[in-house]
């Protein structure tokens, strides 16, 4: 079963084997509002945990999403370019963002269980 | 004060239902140093609508009309005759008091001529997409080059001699401070220059000017596809916006990005300002460019209706990373565009703009003949340049002595320059008459 | 049946709207196609001569086609226009408190002279002999901006309050690049409250913005303040009064700071409405401010611009002010545009470069002159005495009902948080939306950011007690009715009456139609297809 991951930039992560599916989670959907627009990185670019590859929109917020890990994107789901809304409805299905191809499975150390990240939540009220 | 409905009661019952005792008391943060303890210095109390007006009218007596004598200049700025609907239209309150469409269930007249303005953009430039409107085309024109840059994130840009002046300097200004490289041409008296080799891998943009500042009209089919090859993107400028009603848009060249002056449609000479930028381009840069953008949409009845839209890019929402700092467009303006193209429509403009090309036309056949006089242009719209057997500034001087405006001498703006100290910018548009073009042409063999 | 003539503040029976008309119409409001669906080959609404037959020199590029602009008649595009102007609020209409933004009354007299002959068809580049009258007035005005902001220079060609930030903050990088600094100093101070605009002209000249904490009096922290100047800063963004609608009380002390620091203070004048002719900000130790025309000195908010934003500077950032510098040479007055022209006037500067093309907005300095001249000294400082009389007047009146965001007193400005709407189900927006219906403009909304929900109001000097009374009124009404707990549907219905309803911003942002296409049909439900049906 596939290990999934979770930052306190509210992403999501599902690791299967070197790959890594990114999205975000049902809480930042719900911060957001309708999402409107999501500009996803294209294949090929090598990203370095942290860094700012992709933003999601609203109507009146605009968000950055940072890499979780670092690696090499993969593959990006062009359909979010028509269906944005993906993102409110299936945040952790339909709606996830891109796959990285990770150059280091240690970084997932850091990241945080479901439990720990319904704990995160729950903290900041 | 006709302004101030307040009254001395008013304002007793107001400070009585704040529980304080005077005005004074509300400015009690204000540290004490910093109080103005006397009036504004020099500054005479209020006055009437008369004495204003007096006062203005001494100004303008000091000042020559363009109105009241021939009159040649071009240079980044037409005399057009505007007709008398535009100025009724935009002086309306709803128009004039109203302010940048926040509430858009109680401002659609304002989102739907903006939509209207956005279209009528696109089919002038040939474009895909169009603002809302940019400060005017010098403000605008470094805004798209900003936006270049970010697009292809690179950090070169390369502007021909063609540009206006100003625009170039502009230009330099952004890239000094905002941390860009730019390469400018030399001034492209001629219209031969040829920037093609210049592209490389670097160039975030090439910018160029169509008609040039020097008049000529160029094919940038070319520069385009050699732009499109090595991953930049060309911006066409456009400052005689009536031109588009005669020549090829710059879509149609393969511009990536068009910046135009709207200021000759609607918009009056005014010493330079308002005006009107006008900014279009693909729509797969849309998300990049500067601006306010309004956006076709429905309401809760299902009714069409409009908004400002795409405002993420915007800098109340995006703050330190917004594609521009800019928050208003040039509104008033951009509809004194829209209605003075909406009355001239398609017939109107393109007569218009037949009218300016003969007229200028005429005028160039008539400076030509005069001796020691050379046209330096195979080509133009409504403004060209001639070369004068001595330097263009005293002559001008001279003419604007015997009461006629009779063009731009290009040392104006293109400072210790030798090669173009000789060189007069002459426009004529569809305000210029036989009774201005003999006066001049005789005025002009005269000081020569 | 309704008797309460929309005087009361009282709730409207019933909350259906009228039956659909056959047209859409109602009454004087008229649907209006756009004018791409109203044009007609073969009409014009202008009258040209045929141009003279001429041998064509385009070098070949004679546009082909059609363009695809629609022919109207002139009577048609009157109609056009007027119709759409009734389908805009304005402060022409009534209570426009949108916070901010000092939508005071635009006198006509200033139209009328921005209009004169001899001023509002000068070309920007005739003689300079020929334009000394215009010249006299740019500087008129320029030495009034001068005088009441106590600061030495001014800036005249910013083309809008954002264009001025551009400028101030470009003019304390030429001061810092002078003292060789500029490489060291890249951190600028904000405050969280700061208008978007402030950080994006930051970040834009390639500086980084370190947000500076408020007080829970709404002021910046001036300890955190302190504990962030350093070396690395090189100037901090301020506007006085803030965005709050508050004085900065601890300004003198904040301006000491940033200067011993060595850095430089810039003041977003954004709100010098509120203390015009009282106080000056070069007292305050202001090193540049941008001024907004339209705010303070009344030029025409025109739907959004033009604006004008001419910026003052203190004596350290004089010299890098940008062309054109408009001086006088004995009795006539010069138009300086290159370091050559400067030198020869026997004048010592550095400008930083060239921001605009000409002289700026001209037509907005005729204005703002015009306003300035009609005030006079009694004038504008009773301007800001009764603006921000004005505001508190409001926050008195309305304190026990809504929630003011801080202890007052205010400036020009009331700000509240939506506290006051806690478990109602009513949001900010809502009752914003359900002001429309009352005949009002909302204030402001969710801005500034560090309040909740935030509403900010601007009443301005312009508005007649009896008239601030009524909108007092509505807002205690629809308080009231908000705080029943069982309104909210209805204020989620908001607005009802006015020429659209809440209008779908995220089908806009998704699918984004930003132009007129043969093929963009009226939706099914538009009452003009429906009416042609």
């Amino acid at each position: 079963m596939a290990e999934v991951k979770y930052s306190e930039e509210h992403e999501w992560i599902r690791v299967e084997g070197d790959t890594g599916t990114i999205g975000i989670t049902q809480y930042a959907q719900e911060q957001l509002g309708d999402v409107v627009f999501v500009d996803v990185p294209a294949s090929g670019r090598k990203v370095a945990k942290g860094e700012a590859i992709a933003v999601v929109e609203s109507v009146k917020a605009a968000s950055d999403i940072y890499a979780p890990v670092s690696g090499e994107v993969v593959e990006s789901n062009a359909a979010l370019a028509d269906t944005p809304g993906d993102v409110n409805s299936e945040p952790m299905g339909k709606g996830w963002f891109f796959r990285i191809k990770m150059s280091d499975k240690g970084e997932l150390a850091s990241l945080m269980d479901e439990a720990a990240y319904e704990a995160f939540v729950k903290s900041l009220g | 004060m006709r302004y101030l409905p307040l009254t001395d009661a008013d304002r007793r019952e107001m400070l009585s239902v704040i529980g304080t005792k005077s005005v004074d008391e509300l400015f009690r943060d204000v540290p004490a140093s910093a109080v103005l303890g006397t009036k504004i210095a020099g500054l005479p109390d209020h006055q009437g609508e008369l004495e204003v007006e007096r006062a203005f009218q001494a100004y303008a007596a000091k000042n020559l009309s363009p109105a009241s004598v021939p009159f040649f200049i071009g240079a980044g700025a037409y005399r057009h005759h505007v007709p008398s609907t535009v100025d009724y239209m935009i002086q309306r309150g709803e128009f004039l008091t109203s302010y940048t469409p926040y509430q858009p269930e109680i401002t659609q007249g304002t989102l739907q001529y903006l939509f209207e303005f956005q279209t009528q953009i696109t089919l002038l430039t040939g474009m895909e997409v169009a603002n809302a409107s940019m400060y005017d085309g010098s403000t605008g024109t470094s805004e798209a080059v900003l936006m270049a840059n970010r697009v292809t994130r690179r950090h070169k840009a390369l502007v021909s001699g063609g540009l206006h002046p100003q625009y170039r300097r502009i230009i330099e200004t952004a890239a000094k401070w905002e941390g860009f490289g730019v390469v400018i041409g030399k001034p492209d008296v001629d219209g031969l220059e040829d920037l093609i080799a210049a592209v490389d891998k670097d160039t975030s943009c090439v910018v160029v000017q169509n008609p040039s500042f020097f008049g000529h009209v160029r094919d940038f089919a070319k520069l385009a596809a050699a732009c499109h090859a090595a991953g930049a993107l060309l911006i066409v400028v456009v400052t005689e916006v009536v031109s588009l009603g005669l020549i090829a848009p710059p879509g149609e060249m393969g511009a990536d990005i068009v910046v135009c002056e709207g200021q000759s449609i609607g918009n009056g000479l005014g010493f330079g300002g308002p005006y009107v930028g006008l900014l279009a381009t693909r729509e797969k840069y849309m998300r990049q460019m500067p601006g306010r953008l309004v956006g076709e949409t429905v309401d809760a009845d299902g009714k069409r209706g409009f908004v400002l839209t795409l405002s993420t890019r915007e800098q109340h929402i995006r703050r330190e990373k917004a594609t521009s700092n800019i928050c208003t467009n040039a509104g008033l303006c951009a509809l004194a565009f829209t209605v003075h193209l909406t009355l001239l429509g398609e017939a109107g403009f393109r007569r218009l703009a037949e009218i300016n090309h003969a007229k200028a036309s005429e005028l160039a056949d008539r400076v030509g003949t005069i001796p020691g006089v050379k046209i330096l242009n195979d080509s133009f719209f409504n403004e060209f340049t001639v070369r004068l057997p001595k330097p263009a500034a005293p002559v001008v001087e001279a003419l604007a002595a015997r009461r006629i405006l009779g063009g731009l001498p290009v040392s104006r703006l293109i400072p210790n320059d030798p090669s173009v100290e000789n060189l007069l910018l002459l426009a004529a548009t569809e305000t210029a008459t036989e009774e201005g073009m003999g006066p001049l042409v005789a005025a002009l063999k005269e000081v020569l | 049946m309704d008797r309460s003539q929309g005087r009361s503040g009282g709730i409207v029976s019933g909350t259906a709207t009228a039956p659909a008309t056959f047209t859409g119409n109602r009454a004087l409001q008229i649907e209006e196609p756009l004018i791409f669906e109203m044009g007609q080959p073969g009409r014009c609404g202008v009258d040209l001569p045929e141009p003279p037959k001429v041998k064509d020199r385009l070098n070949g590029l004679r546009r082909s086609g059609d363009i695809g602009l629609p022919g109207l008649s002139e009577p048609q595009v009157v109609q056009h226009y007027t119709r759409l102007s009734q389908k805009n609020y304005a402060i022409d209409m009534g209570v426009y408190p949108l916070g901010s933004c000092t939508m005071k009354h635009n006198p006509r007299i200033n139209e009328k002279v921005a209009r004169l002959p001899g001023i509002g068809d000068l070309h920007p580049l005739q003689p300079v002999s020929t334009v000394q009258g215009a010249l006299e007035l740019i500087d008129r005005l320029a030495h009034w901006l001068k005088t009441l902001t106590g600061m030495p220079a001014v800036a005249m060609s910013p083309a809008a309050g954002a264009h001025g930030e551009m400028c101030g903050m470009m003019a304390i990088s030429a001061a810092l690049e002078a003292r060789g600094e500029r490489a060291q100093r890249k951190v600028v101070l904000a405050p969280e409250s700061a208008h978007g605009t402030n950080p994006a002209t930051a970040a834009a000249l390639g500086f980084t913005v370190k947000p500076i904490p408020a007080n829970d009096r709404g002021r910046v922290d001036l300890a955190a303040l302190k504990a962030a100047l350093g070396p690395d800063v090189a100037a901090i963004m301020l506007t006085n009064p803030n965005t709050c609608g508050l004085f900065e009380s601890e300004i003198v002390e904040i301006s000491k700071a940033v200067h011993a620091a060595g850095a430089f203070f810039y003041c977003d004048g954004a709100n010098f409405n509120a203390i015009v002719g009282r106080v000056r900000p070069g007292d305050l130790g202001v090193d540049c401010m941008h001024i907004n025309l339209h705010k303070t000195f009344s030029t025409p908010h025109g739907g959004g611009g033009p604006g004008a934003g001419p910026v003052v500077l203190s004596a350290a950032l004089a010299p890098y002010a940008p062309y054109p510098w408009i001086v006088k040479d004995g009795d006539k007055w010069r138009v300086a545009e290159d370091d050559g022209a400067l030198k020869s006037l026997g004048i010592e500067g550095t400008p930083l470069g060239r921001l605009k093309a000409f002289h700026g907005q001209m037509g907005m300095f005729t204005r703002a002159l015009a306003y300035i001249m009609s005030h006079g000294a009694d004038g504008l400082k009773q301007v800001a005495e009764d603006a921000v009389l004005s505001a508190n007047y409001v926050m008195a009146a309305l304190k026990d009902t809504m929630s003011p965001a801080f202890e007052g007193p205010c400036m020009h400005e009331a700000l509240f948080d939506d506290s006051f709407l806690k478990d109602t189900g009513v949001s900010t927006l809502d009752f914003a939306k359900a002001m429309i219906d009352e005949g009002y403009h909302p204030m402001t909304m969710y801005f500034p950011l560090v309040v909740h929900g935030a509403m900010l109001i601007e009443p301005t000097e312009s508005v007649a007690k009896e008239d601030l009374d009524q909108f007092i009124g509505a807002l205690r009404s629809l308080t009231a009715r908000a705080k029943t707990g069982t309104a909210a549907e209805a204020f989620k219905a908001a607005p009802l009456y006015s020429p659209r309803r809440r209008l779908d911003e995220t089908l806009a942002a998704r699918k984004p139609i930003l132009r007129w296409k043969p093929s963009n049909n009226p939706p099914e439900t538009d009452p003009l297809k429906q009416a042609a049906e």
